[in-house]
């Protein structure tokens, strides 16, 4: 599970996110939803400790980021945005590498990444040089790496960005399969269709605030909309001036 | 320490493949080092040589009224070439560099040596002239030579023995010559061996920071459980590992090269067992650290792998500072010298490759400093990637 309470953070003048607050519970996936620029990344960035917030705090499984940030990365898997692998090595030592950051036995780790390179479907590039991967390629091996270690909370930065519809589709089905066996699913996006289609739940954010967050089914309701794009729009600009 | 191996493990055997960049670096000192040699060694060997069978050009003005002396200037390849001067053109001849060096033998000339006193010659030179020194110097020593065969000669024809002339018998004994004329080459070396050692780990401390960042492999890097300081100095780890490897590759083709050349003439080390190549390595490789931090602290802060490229070029040219002030103050080892890097590096190769005892203080100084300070700018380093500006 993961809890944000009140996380503030500016960079020089700019306030990139303010007072956010949210959480995602185990088992279900939770979409972090708005327009570029608004401040997903930094939340995302603070949760999974690469930030420091400014003040608030994030809470994984109870861990506080800010106080044991080792212990609350132990139970993450992170894809951040644009995440790149290392060309020169292939992708089960990608893979293996991260395991082994993780602190698993050389023993596990190779057998992990196994795992993952079945579980995503990567038999017939695992042991390639990542160099000529293609963009699809490249994304499940930063999932594999991201998930070596079998954590309990996954954090996704928009990563379906530049994928084509196979690998969107393969994303999805893995980010259910995950769901299935009791994970924490925080993944955020700009684009509607990919957050109504997997999430349970929805924050949704702009100019580093939470405007409104609840089931797909309560967003609308609330929003008087049977669309939840039209509900998006609405919550992002509640006079109707657009 | 655990992850530390780690990350060096995955650097070295990433660079490893990435052949392009392997090769430039680990190629460059390998066959720029033996080139180097082979070709400043013949340089100063012939340049010495040249000085001494050289010919000096001497114009002579009324040669006719001393012809004996003129004969004597010959047979030690003194060229003399007859000149019609007067003494005010015979001074704007020299300060304009027509000739560097003019004799003229004024009319009384021959009739004082034929009675026995002392023959007037002028001898025009400018001292500022620091090429015609060399000439003038010869010129002048023939010249006090033909004079003193004179007097010889009138001594014994009045039946005196001439060694009463000679009250010291002075035997002059250069033991500089051959290695002040090694200074250079030395100098050269050792910028040449360090600029390498920097250049093998050059690659893999800009990709394993700078590129890192710009691939986008370093955020989730970040996301593993381990401290920031120990995946840094596992890259400063493997950015050692090249330059010891870019460091031995190149003292072990300096060796060869030197070998080949033949030592002797430059009076440098003519014993280069494998004992001292090891000891060559040792001495520099302490400087390896020290450097890698320095190129890592310096990616931290650039924006772009190309940025990076062009400061941590600076840090290659550093230890050629400290070597340039040697060499122009003639600095000699001493305590406090030995805490410099890559002066201290310098003293210990020159020390061994001149075959000179090298003091146990002196070594254990420079190795202990230079790793001193690489230990700091590594800790420094580790505290840089704490910065959040890091992620670009």
């Amino acid at each position: 599970m993961i809890e944000a309470r009140h996380l503030h953070k500016r960079f020089g003048a700019v306030t990139a996110v303010e007072d956010v607050s949210l959480t995602a519970r185990d088992g279900r996936i939770t979409g972090l939803l708005g327009p570029n620029g608004a401040g997903k990344s930094t939340t995302l960035r603070m949760l999974y400790t690469v930030l420091q917030t400014d003040s608030g705090d994030a809470f994984i499984d109870g861990i506080s980021a800010a106080a044991s940030s080792l212990e609350a990365r132990r139970r993450m898997g992170v894809l951040p945005h644009g995440a790149g692998i290392y060309p020169h090595l292939t992708a089960r030592e990608n893979i293996h590498y991260f395991g082994e950051l993780h602190g698993l036995a050389r023993g596990e780790c190779a057998e992990r990444a196994a795992q993952m390179i079945e579980l995503l479907e990567m038999a017939d590039f695992a042991d390639r040089q990542a160099k000529g991967f293609s963009q699809g390629q490249r994304l499940k091996t930063a999932l594999a790496r991201a998930l070596v270690h079998g954590p309990q909370n996954i954090l996704l930065d928009e990563p379906t960005n530049g994928l084509d519809v196979m690998a969107v589709r393969t994303l999805r089905t893995l980010l259910l399969k995950l769901k299935a066996t009791g994970r924490c699913i925080l993944f955020s996006s700009h684009v509607m269709q990919e957050v109504s289609a997997v999430c349970d739940e929805v924050v949704v954010i702009a100019s580093g605030k939470v405007v409104a967050c609840g089931t797909p089914d309560e967003l609308r309701a609330r929003a008087g909309s049977t669309d939840l794009e039209e509900a998006f729009v609405h919550f992002l600009d509640p006079a109707g001036q657009a | 320490m655990r992850f530390v191996f780690i990350v060096l493990r995955k650097e070295v055997r990433e660079n490893l493949r990435d052949r392009r960049s392997l090769v430039s670096a680990l190629l460059f000192g390998t066959l720029l080092t033996p080139l180097l040699v082979t070709l400043l060694v013949n340089l100063t060997v012939r340049h010495s040589q040249d000085q001494d069978n050289k010919s000096v050009t001497l114009a002579v003005v009324h040669g006719e009224r001393a012809p004996n002396l003129l004969a004597d200037l010959r047979q030690y390849r003194i060229d003399t070439i007859a000149a019609n001067l007067d003494d005010a053109a015979a001074r704007a001849a020299v300060r304009l560099q027509h000739y560097r060096v003019v004799l003229a033998i004024p009319d009384n000339y021959a009739r004082q040596m034929s009675q026995g006193l002392p023959a007037p010659v002028l001898l025009y030179s400018d001292s500022s002239d620091g090429a015609a020194g060399s000439d003038v110097a010869r010129v002048r020593a023939l010249l006090g030579h033909y004079a003193s065969n004179i007097a010889r000669l009138r001594l014994m024809v009045r039946g005196v023995d001439p060694t009463v002339l000679s009250a010291i018998a002075m035997q002059d004994i250069d033991v500089a010559t051959p290695t002040s004329r090694s200074v250079l080459i030395l100098g050269t070396l050792t910028v040449v061996i360090l600029m390498t050692m920097l250049m093998g780990g050059l690659p893999i401390a800009l990709d394993a920071t700078a590129g890192e960042r710009e691939r986008g492999s370093l955020e989730p890097l970040l996301t593993v459980p381990v401290r920031r300081e120990q995946l840094i100095y596992g890259k400063i780890l493997a950015a050692c590992v090249f330059m010891l490897i870019s460091l031995s590759l190149s003292v072990c083709s300096m060796a060869l090269a030197l070998r080949h050349v033949g030592l002797d003439r430059i009076g440098m080390n003519q014993n280069m067992s494998l004992i001292t190549v090891l000891e060559l390595i040792a001495s520099c490789a302490a400087l390896a650290p020290l450097g890698a931090a320095l190129m890592t602290i310096v990616a931290a802060f650039t924006r772009s792998y190309r940025e990076a490229q062009n400061y941590v070029g600076l840090i290659i040219a550093l230890p050629t500072f400290p070597l340039i002030f040697a060499s122009i103050l003639g600095l000699q080892p001493t305590v406090w010298l030995m805490m410099v890097p890559a002066l201290s590096q310098h003293f210990m190769v020159t020390g061994l490759l001149r075959a000179e005892p090298v003091s146990a203080l002196y070594a254990t100084l420079s190795v202990s400093v230079s790793l001193l300070l690489g230990a700091l700018a590594a800790f420094a380093a580790g505290r840089l990637y704490h910065r959040e500006k890091l992620l670009g």
